[in-house]
């Protein structure tokens, strides 16, 4: 399985793909369409919506094959596609959470210090923390239990590594708002990992 | 867990923080987690990071913040991976038959 062709050079590939060549398609959903069923996924927790945002996706591709312009690679566009997929799919769901767009906002005293104190032990790493059984799970699921406005910023952002300028696009705000809905969901994770990260959190083997 | 100040009573050491934090070359913690953000990236300024940089160096409420802050960015990064499947997932082999057929259809059909 897979095409004879060098890594890197993907530009017979991809006129391959341009002129309609069957077999090319099919490499490109074989080579691709595992990270990109990730990416639906995470966005959309369900495993039918994410296969048929997948399937979206490599019919909007396809369709717009022509505006490929090789200067990103293949993996990059059909990430940016998929992204698209599953925001639309997520557009059309009913959300039962309400957003809550206050949530953490009122940090500060009058005074402008902080008023919440941090206790999280220094010396834990999310790598340790990560080893143990069911913490990426705790993880995940403190991420799907955020404002879905706010779990959207985070996903596109820290998870899907796109640019603020690009976010702002897809979602339609304007790149300041997108900085700060981002920074009170970080806030928001931060605190809902607080017991992973506090005195007597750590230490306990989890069976 | 709430450590709020009762902010009814007279505070002399919020007032001092609060008037420091208009001297020229500071800022109070609520300016500097507006700049935490833009920090991480590497675009502040560079005077307005020497301040943020000057700010975390006197306020350990904020340097811990930041300590936990970079660690919940990572976590969040880190928890979507999965060790047992660093290329992410595969593809099971109906969604390919049926992908290319919707593709070649021009998306009309779905199973």
């Amino acid at each position: 399985m897979g095409s004879d062709r060098p890594s890197g050079d993907e530009d017979g590939f991809v006129a391959r793909l341009k002129s309609g060549d069957h077999a090319a398609l099919e490499t490109m959903v074989r080579d691709h369409g595992g990270r990109m069923l990730s990416v639906a996924r995470r966005m959309l927790r369900d495993e039918t919506e994410a296969q048929d945002a997948v399937q979206d996706a490599f019919v909007q591709a396809i369709r717009n094959i022509d505006k490929f312009e090789e200067r990103s690679a293949l993996s990059t566009w059909l990430h940016r596609i998929t992204v698209n997929a599953s925001l639309m799919a997520l557009r059309k769901k009913k959300r039962k959470r309400e957003d809550q767009l206050d949530e953490g906002a009122e940090e500060f005293s009058r005074y402008g210090t902080r008023l919440e104190k941090t206790d999280w032990r220094e010396d834990v790493q999310p790598d340790e923390i990560l080893e143990r059984a069911q913490t990426r799970e705790q993880v995940r699921a403190a991420i799907d239990g955020l404002p879905e406005n706010y779990r959207i910023v985070l996903l596109l952002r820290d998870i899907e590594e796109l640019d603020t300028e690009t976010v702002a696009d897809m979602l339609e705000m304007t790149p300041g708002a997108v900085k700060t809905r981002l920074h009170r969901a970080r806030n928001a994770l931060k605190k809902s990992l607080d017991p992973l990260f506090q005195e007597d959190g750590v230490g306990r083997t989890k069976e | 867990m709430n450590t709020r100040t009762d902010e009814d009573r007279p505070n002399p050491m919020g007032w001092l923080m609060a008037t420091m934090s208009k001297l020229p070359g500071m800022m109070s913690c609520r300016e500097a987690d507006g700049f935490l953000h833009d920090y991480l990236d590497g675009t502040l300024p560079k005077r307005t990071r020497r301040v943020f940089e000057f700010h975390l160096w006197m306020c350990p409420d904020c340097r811990r913040y930041l300590d936990a802050y970079r660690k919940t960015i990572e976590l969040g990064r880190k928890a979507f991976e999965d060790p047992e499947a660093p290329a992410g997932a595969v593809l099971p082999e109906e969604m390919v038959t049926a992908i290319v057929k919707a593709t070649e259809s021009g998306g009309k059909e779905r199973p």
